[in-house]
């Protein structure tokens, strides 16, 4: 058990900590306002430009091949600067290394990883959430392409993807989890309409409605085989679960950070159950941090596509939802005099965590039979 | 960077669970096993884990905080009938005043149990507990006295009474007026960021007792759910139960994962910073496992509320972890002042 640096990880930890400290665009924090989404692009080529986005995946698809823990550091270090969170898209780099041919991983990785191609994720429906293999969009064989016909919702990023990772049903013959297939398409096209959500915290560029009405995709885009969906679907997101991957952590850690300045700057202002609150958050962001350390460890012989991913959702939701709490509790009276208090706006946003990527009732479902092995009925 | 046992300490985390799983109390009869009890004091004595924290010739702990807190998670895993943390406690004490060990004596805690005694003059004014000593013999408890700007040690002596909610450690309480006897050849005097480290100690070995008897527990009521039926099937079977237990599960992975930190901390950071990390261990672990029990008593239904359901031996010995060294209240204010800043008639 080791916690300290090696020498490849000071030096990596010392070079990334200087450009940072250049380069930090200081947006706001990614929950509360539009301008995160809107200068996320250039957040996300600017890391990878300099070395420092895709560190533990493949060289030849832009990554490093270092070790997982390096992930580790670059939390750290985003969130000691207060920088924008890194890039959350490892799901979708497991799910196509995992099941993608070598010509889909050659197309698609690249672009996926350095920034240049932006996705997003169609696989809720409106009828078709925590059931999500009730899903309806349907792709039809039509010579060389499949024509889409459905509607996606909840659809983060979608009004700036350049693909949508689309799951939809291939065979309308076979049970509800076999007829699924997976596509990489194109979003620019004259088929696909979009409708923006806003969010209870007031911010419009977090997810839309995506309706699919005639548009299509080369078979060529199918990731993995026929009927393979479900599964892919099932890597994708035990893996959307872990905070090691989607990056969260340094989020929280700034959140709570932030917090405790404020309260440090006039300690007599704030009471004791707004101090509790915050102390409270530090313990779970501290908790989380440590968590991912150990869980990127575990993997630094490889990654693990099992149902541990729902106890790390489970405890990033509670971290992310304390935070939350304190958030507003420091806020006090201007949570409800101001409706653009931040505070606010980042309590409000913490509410989908234990909704997005799996319910915390669906979480606990899987926990509850594949890893204490309680029956079924 | 990377926080997986060495080869070492996962076998030692093998050989731990073992012993104590063999060893320890399977039913609450169990407890009161004299000879069950006594294998099990021989076979910790036996195998040097109440030496790790002895000085190795240079000042250094024999083994380290990880060491101590992996057979501290496997006794509280087995809510193991034997004083490990009490004497491991004073062997690091000792250590750090440069004096010898002496054999089964542990150390002496003001009442709120959150630090040690700090005495004045040749006996005691208050009374001292002394915590995870040995059920039978004389008591030995090691308390502070202020000398300039640090501490001596001293050694309250007496014969305890021991009567507290944990069934499976004792804290014995030497009444005021006990006489204290000098520990002969300090050769240092204890400062305090001696005595940060040390409550870092203190605080990783009850926080990882905790980690090991919320698993204990769990792994006993997870079959409870498997066997008992209602409606003509297991209770495993409701979603209500269900979630409890995922929820429990998840509970004791996060305070695995805060509590291994400051075990490899107490050695390796500077005094403040770890007792940080022993701050941030022991709120969560506290918390999770005053959950984790009341969980188990719950899902045990009307039999865990009896004696004889061994649920309630953990959530006792979960009561006495977490308020030794002091419990998430305790901590979460320690952390409001040190990160947040005093207020006045705030504390
Ligand atoms: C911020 C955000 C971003 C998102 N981004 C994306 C995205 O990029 N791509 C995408 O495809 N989707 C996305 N989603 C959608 C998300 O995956 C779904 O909202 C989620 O899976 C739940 O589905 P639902 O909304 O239909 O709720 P429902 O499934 O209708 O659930 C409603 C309630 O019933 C409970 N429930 C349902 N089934 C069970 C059960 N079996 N046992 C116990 N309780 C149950 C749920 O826990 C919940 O409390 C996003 C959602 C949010 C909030």
């Amino acid at each position: 058990m080791d916690f300290r640096d090696s020498p490849e990880e000071a030096d990596f930890r010392k070079r990334l900590r200087a450009w940072i400290a250049d380069n930090n665009p200081g947006l706001p924090a990614s929950s509360t306002d539009d301008e995160y989404w809107a200068r996320q692009a250039e957040w996300h080529t600017a890391l990878y430009d300099a070395g420092f986005f895709g560190l533990s995946w493949p060289k030849r698809f832009g990554g490093h091949e270092l070790p997982t823990v390096f992930d580790v550091i670059l939390d750290d270090e985003i969130a000691a600067a207060g920088a924008p969170p890194r890039p959350s898209l490892g799901y979708l780099v497991q799910g196509i290394t995992t099941h993608g041919s070598e010509a889909i991983q050659d197309r698609f990785l690249p672009g996926l990883i350095s920034g240049r191609e932006r996705w997003c994720q169609g696989f809720s429906e409106p009828d078709a959430g925590s059931d999500l293999a009730a899903l309806r969009t349907t792709a039809t064989r039509d010579g060389d392409e499949y024509v889409l016909q459905g509607h996606k919702i909840w659809t983060s990023y979608s009004d700036v993807a350049d693909w949508c990772f689309l799951l939809a049903r291939t065979d309308p013959g076979v049970p509800k989890h076999k007829g699924l297939s997976a596509f990489a398409v194109p979003m620019a096209q004259p088929g696909i309409e979009q409708y923006p959500l806003r969010m209870i915290n007031g911010i419009t560029k977090e997810f839309g409605q995506v309706v699919f009405d005639g548009a299509r995709v080369s078979a060529a885009n199918m990731i993995g085989e026929p009927g393979e969906g479900w599964r892919i679907a099932m890597t994708i997101v035990s893996h959307e679960r872990e905070p090691g991957e989607v990056g969260y952590v340094s989020r929280y850690a700034k959140t709570v950070k932030d917090l405790e300045k404020t309260l440090r700057a006039d300690p007599g202002a704030y009471r004791s159950d707004q101090r509790e609150a915050v102390a409270w958050a530090y313990v779970q962001a501290e908790m989380l941090r440590l968590h991912v350390r150990r869980r990127l460890s575990e993997r630094l012989d490889g990654p693990d596509h099992g149902p541990g991913g729902s106890i790390d959702k489970i405890l990033m939701t509670w971290v992310e939802q304390s935070v939350g709490a304190a958030t507003l509790s420091a806020a006090g009276s201007r949570a409800v005099v101001d409706g653009d208090e931040v505070g606010l706006k980042i309590y409000l946003y913490s509410r989908a965590q234990s909704v997005m990527g799996g319910t915390s009732q669906i979480q606990k479902n899987i926990i509850a039979t594949r890893i204490l092995g309680l029956p079924v009925t | 960077m990377d926080t997986r046992d060495t080869p070492e300490q996962a076998e030692l985390r093998r050989t731990a669970s073992r012993l104590a799983g063999e060893l320890g109390p399977r039913t609450v009869t169990d407890l009161d096993d004299r000879e069950r009890n006594q294998r099990l004091a021989e076979a910790v004595r036996g195998t040097g884990w109440l030496e790790l924290r002895h000085d190795d010739g240079e000042g250094k702990p024999l083994a380290s905080g990880v060491e101590a807190a992996i057979i501290a998670e496997a006794l509280g895993q087995a809510v193991a009938g034997v004083p490990f943390a009490g004497p491991t406690l004073a062997a690091d004490l000792a250590r750090r005043a440069g004096a010898q060990p002496i054999d089964g004596a542990v150390v002496g805690f003001a009442p709120d149990l959150v630090g040690a005694a700090v005495v004045a003059g040749t006996a005691t004014d208050a009374p001292i507990l002394a915590v995870d000593h040995a059920a039978q013999g004389p008591v030995a408890a090691y308390v502070l006295v202020a000398d300039g700007d640090g501490y001596r040690l001293a050694l309250a002596r007496g014969e305890g009474t021991s009567d507290g909610a944990d069934l499976t450690r004792n804290v014995h309480q030497l009444p005021p007026g006990t006489s204290l006897d000098p520990v002969a050849e300090q050769s240092r005097l204890l400062s305090r960021e001696d005595l940060d480290a040390w409550t870092t100690l203190g605080l990783v070995l009850t926080s990882a007792d905790m980690v090991g008897l919320m698993r204990g527990v769990l792994d006993v009521t997870v079959e409870y759910a498997k066997e008992r039926k209602q409606y003509g099937v297991a209770i495993g079977t409701f979603q209500a139960v269900q979630h409890l237990l995922a929820e429990a599960q998840c509970l004791v992975e996060g305070a695995f994962s805060a509590a291994v930190y400051p075990a490899w901390a107490v050695d390796e950071l500077a005094p403040a910073e770890a007792l940080t990390a022993g701050r941030v261990a022991k709120a969560y672990a506290a918390r999770a496992a005053r959950t984790v029990c009341e969980t188990a008593v719950q899902v045990h239904g009307g039999i865990g509320n009896t004696w004889d359901c061994i649920v309630h031996v953990h959530l006792r010995r979960a009561l006495l972890s977490s308020e030794w060294f002091g419990g998430d209240g305790e901590q979460l204010r320690q952390l409001e002042r040190s990160r947040l800043g005093v207020v006045d008639g705030l504390s």
